[in-house]
């Protein structure tokens, strides 16, 4: 397949620019910058649940291991699965939803810029005020999904539940107000031309992830709230002495937590399935299918989540039901695999880093998806639930699955967010370290969890053969650490004097790479009529007759503001009812200063 | 007026889309009021402190409420400044009612001994109507506030999305009602 | 339903905003919705209190609740006349939340 670059005029040629300062960034409104603000946020706390997972590996090199004691454990296994999941990997994937979304759609930004701010915000607040629980008294140490009634304040004393319900609580919203703005941004904001059919699979991946975000984060705030009551209040919601069912809280965590896995990987699968056609000059085979069978994975993850429950003795038929329901659920997410893999197959492949992330995905993904169906199987999970095996995993799937993919994003949208190419060999040296890395440090996990190793225990006896496996995993985190480390100093190094790019440096289908590297602040100097479904590689995209008057909003300090007012809110639930109502007032003279805002200059 | 691919105005699409996750949340509260019920340890039971004829009249006013919120958009968008102004403040004044109405209920049920903390019920009961009741707040404020712009003769037939989509919000609280009253306070003899 | 010109998505062509406008029910049929809301309101509660229908009380409400329930979005909301986007948008989700609901009850015991 030739590129036919010739049959798009470059876009962004009168670039206009931004202007500087923090108070600039604070203020923004812009899609581009905001997705920068969520990649960065996103990836410092990756490296601190990294540190996180490296301090847990530390401690568990060796038997009876005293390095950390068991509290201190176990509040680094929960803060390190709710920030991997929550403050990095959903961030991560915010952050390409942000910058590319409205490039694919031929759109200047997104439907409500200003909402698009105010969802950052929150989401960084909830992050901080979750994680400055280690500076008050000590994180969470329930496990990321604090099962009740360990979560009660008699089993948890001290304020670190609650930081996790309104850290979250905040985060969440964030969450769900983005996921909002994405959805009506898709469906309503694509360039003339551009059927549904014709979107690009990365942002049909945001728009399956969007509705799954606004679906399941609300059942996950109904329990955070009982459970905040059940704290501070002495409600019964999850209270077994006064009737309550702490199963409930299963329940409700699992409705939002399992469509949530999706949610965390099906922003990677749309990455890749733009890698993987550009990198074999081949257009993704089967378009349509992968498309309806993100559909149907979307759907079907709500109707899945006892499968983590199956020990808690539902009954066979509830058991049966819901083993037959995530078994189906791995068809779709097969015919994908299967898809990507016919995409390649007779493709002029070309093995640049980004290629080789998106292979990684496959081959850890599956690998990851073989183990999910082997515990799909309730008696097979009885013997498997709660040890390493469960851990190796939900690792493949989420470091082999979602990581990778946000990576293989990384080096193939960098040229486009920076105008420079990240450097090839360091990626390549960042590739092998981390396949390796990974592969030694989970693929063990396997092996001892079989043998009976239980999952969040700081330590072990010696003589049960838990010692080879753990001393391997530890290795294997330690070359996953050097891995990031070179990927840091690639980004770094790349940032100041990488190769320059042009517009279309991998010569791809989709429209992001028919403006300049970066693009002007407008994104494109006229709006695309689109023809195909690779509008890049054929048909091309038509110009329009007519010259078009651009208007891009105006700045806006008010959804930081708002956001600070929901911070001080939820901060003053610990505090006391005078910070909550200062909370509120500024909450509300936020929105009424939001509301009457004039939005374009 | 902005152009959109579905010829949906983007507040109102934003609109829905939020109504369909609150659909999860009040769901969510629903199924575990279900879930719970018949199980508090001890007393007041439901059956014991539900007042139906007390509230199927603030129902009924919330009911009433649907109505006049469409006739207020009719009249936003036929550009009739007197109705728009009337049928906005009438519509807030039944919500406030309404809210007035909770707010007797739980200081009664308090009265009789029913705190929040007191048994699953007063647990699932205050939490589930105490969303919704917070919800009327807001919607109650919303309107106000557009109550307000009519009164200044800012909000013409030009802007009546805005009052199109407060009023797709009042509808689906009062809608909520509709299932929670059913299922709180008529189905709580069976 | 509506045509696949009118509903956009799938020309992907731009309409304009209300383009596809069909009539708005008028003032009268607000005010004859709202009457019958008040009759099976009405309706609903003498049922609740008629001892002979005990056993069936449930279903008797949730049909009444739910014509009430279709009433207001169909009309109020505006749903009958709005395009399937919009009515995708609510059903879908509103599909998920009474399974769960329908779901949850039933692993609690209260359907079997
Ligand atoms: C083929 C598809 C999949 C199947 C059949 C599957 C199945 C399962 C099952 C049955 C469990 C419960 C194990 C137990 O606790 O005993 C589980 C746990 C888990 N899965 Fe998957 N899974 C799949 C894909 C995924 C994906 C795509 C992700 C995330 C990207 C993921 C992340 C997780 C996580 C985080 C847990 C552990 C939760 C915890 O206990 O902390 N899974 N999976
Ligand atoms: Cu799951």
């Amino acid at each position: 397949m030739a590129t036919i670059e010739a049959a798009v005029p470059d876009q962004g040629r009168g670039a206009s620019t931004y202007a500087g300062g923090v108070w600039s960034w604070i203020t923004t409104v812009d899609h581009k910058r905001i997705g920068i603000l969520y990649f960065v946020s996103g990836l410092v706390f990756f490296l601190v649940g990294g540190v996180e997972a490296m301090l847990m590996r530390l401690q568990l090199a060796a038997p009876g291991n005293t390095l950390l004691d068991p509290a201190t454990y176990n509040q680094l296994f929960t803060m390190h699965g709710l920030t991997m999941i929550l403050l990095a990997v959903m961030p991560i994937g915010a952050g390409f939803f942000n910058y590319l979304v409205p490039l694919q759609i031929g759109a200047r930004d997104v439907a409500f810029p200003r909402l698009n701010a105010l969802s950052y915000w929150l989401f960084l607040f909830g992050a901080l005020l979750l994680n400055s629980s280690f500076l008050f008294g000590g994180a969470p140490q329930a496990g990321w999904f604090a099962y009740a009634n360990l979560t009660s304040s008699q089993y948890s004393p001290g304020h670190g539940m609650d930081f996790y319900i309104l850290g979250l609580a905040l985060a969440g919203t964030g969450s769900i107000v983005a996921a909002l703005n994405f959805i009506v941004t898709i469906l309503n904001l694509r360039a003339p031309g551009l059927s549904l059919m014709r979107v690009p699979l990365f942002t049909w991946m945001t728009l399956v992830v969007s509705f799954q975000i606004i679906l399941a984060f609300p059942p996950f705030t109904i329990a955070i709230v009982f459970l905040l009551f059940d704290r501070m209040f002495g409600t019964l919601f999850f209270e077994p002495l006064g009737g309550g069912d702490p199963i409930l809280w299963q329940h409700l965590f699992w409705i939002f937590g399992h469509p949530e896995v999706y949610i965390v990987v099906l922003p990677a699968f749309g990455i890749i399935s733009e890698v993987i056609p550009t990198f074999s000059r081949k257009p993704l085979f089967g378009y349509p299918v992968v498309v309806y069978s993100g559909v149907l994975i979307g759907f079907l993850g709500f109707g899945v989540w006892a499968h983590h429950m199956f020990s808690v003795g539902l009954g066979p038929l509830a058991n049966s039901v819901f083993a037959g329901l995530t078994m189906l659920i791995a068809i779709p997410t097969g015919v994908k695999i299967f898809h990507w893999i016919a995409t390649m197959w007779g493709g002029a492949i070309r093995f640049r880093t980004a290629m080789l992330f998106a292979v990684g995905l496959i081959v850890m993904f599956t690998i990851g998806g073989l183990t999910g169906v082997m515990h799909a199987s309730p008696p097979a999970d009885l013997q498997q639930t709660d040890t390493y095996f469960v851990v190796a995993h939900l690792h493949y799937v989420l470091f082999g699955g979602t990581m990778l993919g946000l990576f293989s994003g990384m080096y193939y949208w960098f040229p486009k967010v920076t105008g420079r190419f990240l450097d090839e060999r360091l990626g390549k040296a960042h590739f092998w370290l981390t396949f390796i890395g990974i592969n030694l440090t989970f693929f063990p996990m396997h092996f001892a969890g079989l043998h009976g190793m239980p999952r969040r225990t700081y330590t072990y006896p010696a003589g049960l053969g838990f010692e080879g496996y753990n001393l391997t995993s530890t290795v294997g985190a330690g070359i996953t650490l050097l891995a990031v480390l070179v990927f840091l100093y690639n980004l770094v190094r790349s940032l100041r004097s990488g190769e320059r790019a042009g517009a279309s440096p991998w010569g791809g289908a989709t429209l992001e790479w028919s403006t300049s590297s970066p693009p002007p602040v407008h994104n494109f100097d006229w709006t695309p009529q689109v023809r195909s479904r690779d509008p890049l590689w054929h048909d091309g995209v038509e110009l329009p007759a007519a010259e078009e008057e651009i208007h891009m909003p105006n700045p806006s300090y008010w959804p930081v503001v708002v956001a600070a007012g929901a911070l001080t809110l939820a901060a003053g639930a610990l505090i006391g009812l005078p910070v909550v109502l200062l909370g509120v007032a500024v909450m509300v003279g936020g929105i009424y200063g939001w509301a009457f805002e004039p939005i374009h200059g | 007026m902005e152009r959109t691919n579905t010829g949906v105005p983007n507040e109102k699409m934003l609109m829905w889309a939020f109504i369909g996750s609150e659909c999860m949340l009040f769901a969510s509260l629903i199924a575990t009021y279900l879930t719970y019920r018949g199980r508090s340890l001890v007393g007041p039971y439901p059956e014991d402190l539900l007042n139906i004829p007390f509230i199927t009249v603030t129902t009924f006013v919330l009911l009433m409420s649907s109505l006049t919120m469409v006739l207020a958009l009719s009249a936003v968008q036929r550009g009739d400044a007197r109705g728009s102004r009337v049928f906005l403040l009438l519509t807030a004044v039944l919500g406030i009612i309404f809210v007035g109405g909770q707010a007797i209920e739980f200081s009664h049920f308090a009265g009789e001994g029913l705190g929040l903390s007191r048994n699953l019920f007063s647990s699932t009961f205050f939490l589930t109507t105490g969303f919704h009741g917070a919800h009327v707040t807001v919607g109650v404020i919303w309107l106000l506030s557009l109550w307000v712009l009519t009164m200044r003769g800012r909000l013409g037939p030009e802007s009546s999305v805005k009052v199109e989509v407060a009023g797709l919000y009042w509808h689906f609280v009062d809608v909520v009602w509709i299932v929670l009253f059913t299922v709180i306070y008529l189905m709580s003899g069976s | 339903m509506t045509s696949e010109k009118a509903l956009g998505i799938e020309s992907g062509g731009v309409v304009a905003a209300h383009a596809h406008e069909e009539p708005h029910a008028s003032n009268r049929t607000y005010v004859v919705i709202a009457l019958v809301l008040g009759v099976l309101t009405a309706l609903e509660v003498m049922v609740f209190y008629v001892e002979a229908l005990a056993p069936v009380l449930v279903p008797i409400l949730i049909l009444l609740s739910g014509t009430k329930f279709a009433l207001v979005v169909a009309f109020y909301m505006h749903l009958k006349f709005d395009g399937n986007v919009l009515r995708g948008l609510f059903l879908g989700p509103l599909f998920i939340a009474v399974a769960i609901i329908v779901a949850l009850i039933a692993l609690y015991g209260y359907l079997l």
